[in-house]
C-alpha cells in the first residue's frame, strides 16, 4: 500500500498544527514520526486515522483519495500510548471487538472469531489470559493486547501514537524490539509517533523529524543522525555542542580553532557549528608542547559524568566562555587520568555548519557545510580519546 | 498488627457506627417497635386493603418509573454538558440543581399550576384528552422533577473521565456510532448510570411535599402511600402509621439490594470486581 501525503495543512484556532507537510510511505515501511509535544505529529497520525481532516491538502492511498474514505473503512490499525482499551470486556473480547460490529453479513462466523483470536494471542505471547480483564494486566501486556486488537481486522496501515510512552524503561526496550520483529514478520507499513529519538533511532526504518507543525528532514536513522539538515535536527537528535563562528578573511573561527575555507564564498560573516560529543578530540596535558598549525582550545574539566559505558564531561572553554560536553568511553578515563579541575586541549573532529543571515541572524539551513577533519590539510591531528 | 498511614481507624470506626446509629438504626427500630403494635393480624388486614396496595403500587411503580425516565434523560442532559460547548452552558448547568433547592412544595404547586386543565400546558394537553394533574401521570411528572439532578451530578464527573480513545479506538476498528454507545460508552457508564438511577428511586418514593399537591389524592387512583402514612397519623392510628412505615422500609430496602447486586454485576470488570 503506497501512501501519497501532500501539503497537508491543519489549523486549531490558536496555532497552525500542521504546514504544508507532504510525505510519500512506500509499501511495507516503517516510518518514526519524530518530534517535540505540540510539532503535529499525533496531528497527522489522527489525520491518517480518519479522527481528525486537514483544512488544505490530499492523502493518496495507491491513488484513490484516502481522505473521502470513512475511518471505519479505512482499514487502520489504531494503537494508543494509554492502550484504549475496552476495560469493560475480556483480552478475548477486546480483540474480538472488530470482527463482532461488523454488519452481519461480513461477520466471521463465531468459531472462526474464536480461532483467529487464538491465533492472536499466540502472535503477541499472551496465551492463557484471553479471559482477563485490562485491569489485570500490566502495562506492557495491556500495550500487546491493543496491538493484537488492532491487527485482528486485517488492517492494511498501523498506526501507533507514542505506544511505549506509559512503558517503564525496560518493558519499553523489549517491547519496541518485539515490535520490530512483529514488522519483519509481517511487513506491514507502519507509521508511529514517538518522542522518544532513541526509539525512533532503533526502530524505524525512515525517520521524518517534525517541528512546529513542519517537517524537518526525512531520512533513515544514519543519514539523520550523523548527516543532520537543520540546526533543529542538530539540537534535537542526539546532544550538540552550539558554537559561533566568525569570518576572519577566508576561513571561520572560534578562538584559536578555525575551520578552513569559505564554502559561501564571503557572503556571511558568521556561522553557527555542531559538533556533537564524541565528536570532540582530547588530549592531556594542555602543558604539553603543542605545534602552533594545531588549533584546539585550552580547556578545563568541570564536571565528569559517570552514565555506565560512557563519561560525559563538562569543559569549560575560557576563550570563548562556553562550557562544552565531550563523551568519552569510561576506560579511557581512568587511562588519561582526567580529575576535575584538570586542563586539557579539546578540538572537534567534525562539525555541522549553518552560515547565519547577516540581517535577520537565523542560521540557513539551506546551506549546510558538514565539515570533517579529514578535510583538513595539515596532519596534525589531536591524539583521538575513542 | 497492621500499622496504617493514617492514625485513629478505632476511633473513626466507633464514631461512624455511633453516628449512624443514632442519626438512622434508632429512628427506624422505634419505628419498627411502634409498628409491632398492630399485630400480625393487623398487619394482614393493613396489606389486604385495596387502598393501601393501590397507593403502594402507585408510589413504588411510579418511583421505578421516574428514576428509569431518569436515568435516560439525565444521560442524555449530562451528556450535552459535558461534551458540547455552547453560550448559556454554565447557566444550564446550574439550573439541574434547582430542583434540590426548591422546597417541594413550591414544585408541586408551580407542576399543578402549570398542569391543572386550567394551566399553561395542562389546558393545551386536555384537548389531547391528556390530563396530567389530579392523575397517576402527575404523580409520575412530580417524582420525575425530585429526582432529575441525581443521575445528572452522578454522571457528570464520570463522563468527564471517560477517555476519548477509547471512543477512537472502536470506530477505527469499525464500530458505527450506536455500537461504540451500545457496546463501549454504556457498560462503562452502567455502574454511575445504577447508582444514579438508585438516588433517584430512593428519592421518588420518599417524596411527599410535591406530588400531594399535583396528585389530587383520589382514592385508588393517584393516592401515594406516603399520604396514606400521614392519613393514618391524623387519625391517631399511630400503629397502623408505623407499620405502613414498615412495609415501605421494607420494599425501599430490597429494591436497593437488588440495584447494588446489578451494580457489582457491572463492575466485575474492575480490579475489585473479583
Amino acid at each position: 500500500m503506497n501512501l501519497e501525503l501532500s501539503h497537508l495543512s491543519r489549523r486549531f484556532t490558536d496555532f497552525a498544527a500542521l504546514k504544508d507537510v507532504s510525505l510519500t510511505v512506500a509499501p511495507g515501511e516503517f516510518i518514526a514520526l519524530l518530534g517535540p509535544s505540540g510539532s503535529g505529529k499525533t496531528t497527522l497520525l489522527r489525520i491518517l486515522a480518519g479522527l481528525d481532516y486537514p483544512d488544505s491538502g490530499s492523502v493518496l492511498r495507491d491513488g484513490e483519495d484516502f481522505l473521502a474514505i470513512h475511518t471505519r473503512e479505512r482499514r487502520v490499525g489504531l494503537v494508543f500510548q494509554h492502550y484504549a482499551l475496552f476495560r469493560h470486556l475480556t483480552v478475548t473480547e477486546n480483540i474480538a471487538f472488530g470482527l463482532r460490529v461488523r454488519p452481519w453479513r461480513s461477520r466471521p462466523a463465531r468459531a472462526e472469531v474464536r480461532e483467529r483470536v487464538e491465533r492472536l494471542l499466540k502472535r503477541v505471547q499472551l496465551e492463557g489470559l484471553g479471559g482477563r480483564y485490562p485491569a489485570q494486566l500490566s502495562g506492557g501486556q495491556c500495550q500487546r493486547v491493543a496491538l493484537a486488537r488492532a491487527l485482528a481486522v486485517e488492517p492494511d496501515l498501523l498506526l501507533l501514537d507514542e505506544p511505549f510512552g506509559a512503558l517503564d524503561a525496560q518493558v519499553r526496550v523489549t517491547l519496541r524490539r518485539w515490535l520490530r520483529e512483529l514488522h519483519e514478520e509481517l511487513k506491514l507499513t507502519t507509521l508511529f509517533v514517538t518522542h522518544d529519538q532513541e526509539e525512533a533511532l532503533e526502530l524505524a526504518d525512515r525517520i521524518v523529524v517534525m517541528n512546529n507543525g513542519r517537517i524537518e528532514q526525512v531520512g533513515s536513522p544514519e543519514i539523520i543522525y550523523q548527516q543532520p539538515a537543520t540546526p533543529f535536527v542538530c539540537e534535537f537528535i542526539g546532544k550538540a555542542n552550539r558554537l559561533t563562528l566568525r569570518r576572519d578573511g577566508n576561513h571561520f573561527s572560534a578562538a584559536e580553532w578555525t575551520l578552513p575555507g569559505d564554502p559561501w564564498g564571503g557572503r556571511h560573516a558568521q556561522a553557527v557549528a555542531y559538533v556533537r560529543p564524541e565528536h570532540l578530540s582530547l588530549a592531556v596535558p594542555a602543558s604539553q608542547p603543542v605545534p602552533a598549525s594545531q588549533p584546539a582550545w585550552t580547556a578545563r574539566l568541570r564536571h565528569i559524568y559517570l552514565a555506565g559505558s560512557v563519561a560525559h564531561l563538562e569543559l569549560h572553554v575560557a576563550a570563548f566562555d562556553q562550557t562544552l560536553e565531550a563523551d568519552v568511553a569510561s576506560e579511557d578515563l581512568a587511562r588519561l587520568d582526567l580529575q576535575p579541575g584538570s586542563l586539557l586541549r579539546v578540538a572537534p573532529r567534525s562539525a555541522v555548519v549553518f552560515p547565519l543571515d547577516d540581517h535577520s541572524g537565523d542560521a540557513v539551513a539551506g546551506d549546510r557545510w558538514a565539515w570533517h577533519d579529514s578535510e583538513r590539510k595539515e596532519p596534525g591531528r589531536l591524539r583521538s580519546c575513542r | 498488627m497492621r500499622r496504617h498511614v493514617l492514625p485513629g481507624f478505632g476511633i473513626s470506626l466507633g464514631y461512624a457506627l455511633t453516628y449512624l446509629g443514632l442519626i438512622v438504626l434508632l429512628p427506624l427500630a422505634a419505628l419498627a417497635w411502634k409498628a409491632s403494635g398492630i399485630g400480625v393480624a393487623g398487619l394482614l388486614h393493613l396489606l389486604s386493603s385495596p387502598r393501601t396496595l393501590a397507593a403502594l403500587r402507585l408510589s413504588f411503580g411510579g418511583a421505578l418509573l421516574a428514576a428509569a425516565v431518569n436515568a435516560v434523560i439525565g444521560l442524555l442532559v449530562a451528556w450535552v454538558l459535558v461534551r458540547y460547548r455552547f453560550p448559556g452552558r454554565r447557566l444550564f448547568d446550574a439550573l439541574v440543581d434547582l430542583p434540590f433547592a426548591l422546597p417541594t412544595a413550591v414544585a408541586g404547586i408551580a407542576l399543578t399550576t402549570l398542569y391543572a386543565p386550567n394551566g399553561w400546558l395542562g389546558g393545551w394537553l386536555a384537548t389531547w384528552s391528556i390530563k396530567v394533574a389530579y392523575a397517576p401521570l402527575g404523580v409520575l411528572l412530580a417524582m420525575v422533577f425530585v429526582g432529575f439532578p441525581f443521575v445528572v451530578r452522578t454522571l457528570q464527573p464520570v463522563l468527564e473521565s471517560l477517555d476519548r480513545d477509547v471512543e477512537d479506538a472502536a470506530e477505527s476498528l469499525g464500530a458505527r456510532r450506536w455500537q461504540t454507545f451500545v457496546r463501549v460508552i454504556l457498560p462503562m457508564l452502567a455502574p454511575t448510570l445504577l447508582t444514579g438511577f438508585a438516588l433517584a428511586l430512593a428519592r421518588a418514593v420518599g417524596e411527599y411535599g410535591s406530588v400531594i399537591f399535583i396528585a389530587g389524592n383520589i382514592p385508588m387512583r393517584s393516592e401515594i402511600a406516603p399520604l396514606l402514612i400521614v392519613q393514618k397519623l391524623e387519625q391517631f392510628d399511630y400503629a397502623g402509621a408505623a407499620a405502613l412505615g414498615v412495609v415501605m422500609l421494607l420494599f425501599s430496602f430490597v429494591l436497593l439490594v437488588v440495584v447494588a447486586l446489578l451494580q457489582r454485576w457491572s463492575v466485575r470488570w474492575t480490579e475489585s470486581g473479583r
